[in-house]
């Protein structure tokens, strides 16, 4: 019984913990140029921050009219992959059949799927990922709305830092994976390829662009670990 | 194509992957070639992201007060800072260098 309320305290704590950031999310978002139901509507359904993150953050960049759409559209997708691997840590665990599976599902992200797997039985892993998730989905949504309502009321992003804020967003979603060499190496030449490609291209293609060189290095497991040890 | 129908695009298509993991195999997805690309594309686009928001504007490179920003949202990381705090602070320090030095 101690036990299980112990992952209730953890659900709630992640939960209150990720869902403040979605102020930040809110606001950023506004200042893209979404309005607040659009912001909400993100936050509702695609409800994944990094994909959340990049798809106003592309927006930015390229504005809301046409052309960066599909670049941002494209970007959001590709860094909601991670869900699906989390998904599959998580179907056995959830042991679902059927049309039953489509709620996990909007719920399989970072936290509810790290919760769920640190906990010893399978009880308390199932537990963990739907109040977790549930925690974070409610909070998130809040959050996101005192954002955007926040972000509207303030005006002008630059004067207030939010496009530094936004850089700064991608930094902190980036530097938990920055532990070994190869991840290093790919996100120095990602951030490098994207930026100096910035001048030629199409708003939105050099993040693209930087995206296929990490599966180039990945496909082909450049920088790996293994190789490190036998140099 | 409008910013709405984009929205809707975009939100199925984050969907399509967490859906994707439960009906698939788990031995297609855990393959190691597949989850390491998976790994470094997430990196990858991060970073690329960080690139073009923290050092460009308008499609042309411009150094500015996020650099500042960005490092000291560095620092509070490394510092294991709370996500909204760093978020935060980096903020903050562009806003005060655009009001004091117009930067």
């Amino acid at each position: 019984m101690a036990k299980s309320s112990t992952v209730t305290s953890i659900s709630i704590g992640v939960g209150l913990a990720t869902g403040i950031y979605g102020i930040s999310f809110g606001a950023l978002s506004v200042a893209a140029g979404l309005d607040i139901f659009q912001t909400q509507v993100l936050s509702l359904l695609m409800f994944s921050g990094g994909s959340q993150f990049a798809f106003v953050g592309v927006i930015a960049a390229t504005g809301i009219g046409g052309a960066g759409l599909g670049a941002a559209i494209i970007s959001a997708w590709l860094l909601g992959i991670r869900n699906g691997f989390y998904a599959v840590r998580m179907a056995p665990i959830l042991n679902r059949v059927g049309l039953a599976k489509l709620v996990p599902a909007l719920l399989t992200i970072d936290e509810s799927t790290a919760v769920a797997t640190s906990q010893a039985n399978l009880k308390d892993q199932a537990k963990g990922f739907w109040l977790t998730g549930a925690a974070v989905f409610v909070f998130w949504n809040l959050m996101t709305f005192a954002g955007a309502i926040l972000g509207d009321a303030l005006g002008d992003p630059r004067a207030w830092g939010l496009d530094a804020a936004a850089a700064a967003a991608f930094l902190g979603l980036l530097w938990p994976r920055l532990v070994e060499r190869q991840a290093l190496a790919v996100g120095a030449a990602a951030l490098i390829i994207a930026t100096a490609t910035t001048s030629f291209l199409p708003a939105g293609v050099p993040v693209l662009l930087a995206g296929f060189a990490a599966v180039v290095v990945g496909a082909f497991n450049w920088f790996s670990p293994s190789q490190e040890n036998s140099k | 194509m409008t910013l709405w129908l984009a929205i809707f695009i975009a939100s199925a298509a984050v969907y399509s992957w967490k859906i994707l993991g439960y009906l698939v195999p788990s031995s297609v997805l855990n393959h190691p070639t597949i989850s390491r690309i998976a790994n470094l594309l997430t990196v990858a686009l991060l970073a690329a992201l960080l690139g073009v928001q923290g050092l460009t504007d308008n499609g042309q490179i411009v150094f500015d007060a996020r650099i500042p920003a960005i490092g000291v949202a560095a620092v509070l990381l490394y510092f294991r800072a709370p996500f909204v705090v760093m978020v935060g602070a980096a903020a903050l320090v562009a806003g005060l260098l655009r009001l004091w030095f117009g930067v």
